[in-house]
């Protein structure tokens, strides 16, 4: 998988792309973990829009990233999920803890 | 029940191959004429299943784990994952939505997902032995040519 950012207004984005598993999950999230450090962003928006599979590890990364950005007095949440992100996301229940948002 | 088509597929735990596993069951289930969204459930499942081998079942050696998928009267493809790894002490603990022995790195949440995207799941497991998941998902059947 592969990760793009881009940084403005305190607002840090991640693209997500490809697949997240186990196997490419670790690796995400020290990158993430890194673009964080770099920026302290104020929200960080997970744009899901160009993953085309996660598993339950995706959401284990969710929620980590989620966690870390409240420590840092901020916010996560997940933007444009393509279709199989979302059923994982539904059958999950994660959005209960960071929200999804759709924007066309 | 009497199949009509199989697959047995056995491979070393290593997470390079989460992705070739379920590959692998979305090709052998493409036969049945599945939806992009079924393709999508089944992948997720078998990634799930395999997964839970290589971080739980072996989770400081490389063993030895076996995918077979058969295709049942009616379009039921049906999915069993085996490892002879460490095995599950409470298998009925194990599946609730959370539980988890694998710390942060995991969501708890792999049984679930099975149980949602599966019409049957069943697992068998023996500590110190290994453990079997057996899922079956029916395709909805589209009139064919
Ligand atoms: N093949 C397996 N071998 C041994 N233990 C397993 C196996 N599969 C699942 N488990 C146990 O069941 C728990 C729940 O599995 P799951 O719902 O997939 O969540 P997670 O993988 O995120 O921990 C695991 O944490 C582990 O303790
Ligand atoms: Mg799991």
């Amino acid at each position: 998988m592969t990760i793009n950012s881009a940084f403005s207004a305190g607002r840090l984005t991640l693209y997500l792309a490809g697949e997240l598993d186990h196997h490419e999950a670790r690796g995400a999230l020290g990158d993430i973990d890194e673009l964080i450090d770099e920026y302290l962003p104020r929200d960080c928006a997970l744009d899901m829009s160009g993953l085309s599979f996660m598993d339950s590890s995706g959401v284990a990364l969710i929620i980590r990233v989620s966690r870390r950005m409240k420590e840092l007095g901020g916010r996560a949440w997940i933007e444009n999920p393509a279709r199989q992100p979302q059923r994982v996301i539904d059958a999950s229940g994660i959005d209960r803890l960071v929200p999804v948002a759709v924007r066309k | 029940m009497h199949s009509e088509n199989y697959i047995k597929l056995e491979f070393l735990s290593k997470s390079s191959n989460e992705a070739f596993a379920r590959s692998a069951a979305a090709a052998f289930a493409a036969q049945l004429d599945p939806t992009l969204e079924e393709l999508g459930d089944i992948k997720t499942a078998v990634s799930e299943a395999v997964t839970n081998c290589i971080v739980h079942a072996y989770p400081e050696e490389l063993g030895r784990i076996a995918m077979r998928l058969r295709i049942l009267e009616g379009g039921i493809l049906e999915i069993s994952v085996r490892d002879w790894g460490r095995g599950i002490e409470n298998v009925e603990q194990a599946m609730k939505p959370l539980f988890t022995t694998g710390g942060e790195e995991r969501s708890g949440m792999g049984f679930t997902i099975m149980g949602s995207f599966m019409d049957k799941l069943r697992v068998r497991s023996t500590p110190g032995k290994g453990t079997t998941v057996l899922m079956q998902r029916g395709l909805r059947q589209r009139r064919r040519l």
